[in-house]
């Protein structure tokens, strides 16, 4: 739920990296904050269990710039992917603008994948979301590994409406920013339009 | 159902500025902010020093979020205030509706003025948010306009 203070000039956003375990959802935001100037961002805060598993959320801002005079802001969100961390997930999605699926591209994952996107859908329904109408991005994830499926096949399983599909490798940045962008665009775009 | 925005105009944000400041001095406390439920925060007043305010705002909610799953699963709506208390400083949060006001204090002020002060300015606040509610409602069309005429280059100079 987009955020306007008419009063600071001020626009903020809320976009939640979703998908499977151990997905690459926490290293795109790692990536994000990495690669992001200091003046443009706030500290990276993860709550995560001691083995680095994501706990509750990983969370940063980001300052994008400046529309017709407004700052707009992001706050970047993920969830804990594992299958028993659902009701925390559910929060998470509270109030949310935009969503990026983190696809696991390899073939073993391809069930994970399946799972998590139905869990994405249940939970967006929950909150009173459709994902068919929200600003939405397909990531395919780990697309160095030698045993991912092709992009095609995935796509076909895992493509909902018409949204972009980014191949990436997050561990490199590789795919991070252009779903960053391409999932930011969708939510000005949809402020412009709503 | 989803949430509709929250749309705050100059004259409303003084207001609540003043509110929270207010509440600040009453309870003696270091720090009061205002945060939406989502994790946004809206004000700040007070001794912020070097306390990321932006984190703790998302952190504020996402701690009220937990909390609030844990007492629906007991049968509760939700748990309205909580406490967190340090060795030092500590937290007190209060839920108004879709906001969340958080204080922070340490040994000048006390958890049960904090309390009473927090009370008396829920009031306040409740009565300005369905102001804002209001105002956001009549002026729909104006503030639509300042959207409308975002242009496609506009969205893609922020990116470089």
């Amino acid at each position: 739920m987009t955020f306007i203070n008419y009063a600071s000039r001020e626009i903020n956003c809320k976009i939640v990296y979703y998908g499977p375990g151990l997905c690459g959802k926490t290293t795109n935001l790692q990536y994000i904050y990495d690669a992001t100037a200091p003046t443009a961002k706030g500290k990276l805060i993860s709550l995560a269990t001691e083995t680095d598993r994501t706990l509750f959320f990983d969370f940063m801002p980001l300052e994008l710039g400046t529309v017709r005079g407004f700052k707009t802001r992001f706050h970047l969100y993920t969830v804990p992917g594992q299958v028993f961390y659902d009701a925390s997930r559910k929060l998470i999605l509270k109030g949310v603008d935009g969503v990026v699926f983190v696809a696991d591209s390899q073939d073993e994952r391809m069930d994970a994948n399946i799972e998590s996107l139905y869990n994405l859908e249940e939970n967006l329904k929950s909150n009173g979301y459709d994902l068919l109408k929200i600003p939405y991005v397909l990531q395919l994830n780990k697309r160095d590994l030698p045993n991912v499926l092709p992009v095609e096949e995935i796509v076909s399983e895992l493509r909902r409406k018409d949204e972009p599909v980014h191949e990436a490798v997050a561990a490199t940045g590789s795919g991070v920013f252009d779903t960053l962008k391409s999932v930011a665009k969708q939510v000005l775009t949809e402020l412009r339009k709503s | 159902m989803t949430d509709t925005p929250i749309i705050m105009h100059e004259e409303q944000y003084q207001q609540l500025r003043h509110i929270l400041h207010k509440l600040r001095l009453d309870s003696f406390s270091r720090v009061v902010f205002l945060v939406d439920k989502n994790g946004q925060q809206i004000a700040v007043q007070g001794d912020v020093g070097e306390l990321d305010t932006t984190s703790l705002a998302s952190l504020a909610a996402g701690n009220v979020a937990a909390t609030g799953g844990m007492a629906r699963l007991i049968g509760e709506r939700e748990f309205p205030t909580l406490s967190h208390e340090g060795e030092r400083e500590s937290i007190h949060i209060c839920i108004i509706g879709r906001v969340l006001l958080v204080v922070v204090f340490d040994d000048r002020s006390s958890l049960g003025l904090v309390k009473l002060r927090v009370k008396q300015a829920s009031r306040d606040l409740s009565v300005l948010f369905e102001e804002i509610a209001r105002v956001a409602a009549e002026r729909k069309e104006s503030d639509e306009a300042i959207f409308a005429e975002i242009t496609d280059d506009d969205i893609d100079s922020l990116f470089g």
